[in-house]
């Protein structure tokens, strides 16, 4: 199993979209491919839309931390959607719903950032 | 009835996935619940993970080991390798402790497995390895027959 990256600009928010597993190997082409576009693209905020996410690790926790420091330091958010159950509760482990936000769906979460 | 595996790979990010379908392909005949196999598998990735970066430090020459043990309805796990060792266990056990911030580790690894394992237990020396016993006892949810 491998993870599947989809990124799109709806400017200035960019929405990730993971499918697949999440641990320490794949992070590492997470955190290169979104970092180049946060930089290329003056992204502010992040919406990560993780409906297809079938297992995560502490490493995927660790990336999701990082990416989420990046945007805070320019002022931006980072928000949650379609989390699945054992993802929750590695969030919910870690503290990581006290800094990030949750929303039901992609939908919802965009709207929160003013991106229709 | 006791039934054992083992396996040996090396210390390679890629392995951490197989590490973790190969161990949960094994207690699958136990018959878990989703829950509990999710479980397990997130606490090999850790375990597994530690060993690459950690005790390795991303040498792949290098190997890890992994034993699986099924005893009736109980799970034990082995997982080791013959690394760097850990220096101080205690802080190392901390939740958000870590030692690599710079490669954005969460320092959460501990934290999971004591959350999902029934035991945890971790012996380790600097320059000793480190060896991670972890063991979970599985509901029986199957329905009773009269």
């Amino acid at each position: 199993m491998s993870l599947s990256i989809n990124l799109e600009v709806r400017h200035p928010v960019l929405l990730i979209r993971l499918d697949g597993e999440l641990d320490h190997h794949t992070a590492e082409e997470l955190r290169g491919r979104v970092d180049l576009i946060i930089e290329e693209r003056k992204i502010e905020h992040i919406v990560l839309s993780l409906e297809g996410l079938t297992f995560m690790d502490s490493s995927g926790l660790g990336v999701i931390l990082g990416r989420y420091n990046k945007v805070k330091s320019f002022g931006g958010e980072m928000v949650v959607c379609s989390i699945s159950g054992p993802v929750k509760r590695l969030f919910e482990m870690s503290g990581l719903f006290k800094i990030v936000r949750l929303e039901a769906d992609e939908q919802h979460a965009l709207a929160t950032l003013g991106v229709a | 009835m006791r039934n054992r595996m083992d396996i040996e790979f090396s210390a390679l990010s890629q392995n951490e996935s197989f590490a973790r379908v190969t161990v949960a392909a094994f207690i699958a005949q136990l018959d878990p619940t989703v829950d509990e196999l999710t479980e397990i598998k997130t606490v090999v990735s850790e375990a597994v993970t530690n060993a690459i970066i950690h005790g390795y430090e991303d040498n792949s020459e290098e190997k890890v080991f992994i034993s699986v043990e099924l005893n009736d309805d109980t799970v034990n796990l082995t997982i080791r390798d013959t690394g760097i060792g850990i220096q101080d266990l205690d802080e190392a056990r901390q939740p958000l402790f870590t030692t690599k911030p710079e490669l954005e580790r969460s320092g959460m690894g501990f934290t999971i497995m004591e959350n999902f394992m029934d035991e945890v237990k971790v012996e380790s020396a600097s320059g000793q390895g480190t060896t991670i016993h972890l063991m979970k006892y599985l509901s029986k949810n199957k329905a009773l027959c009269n």
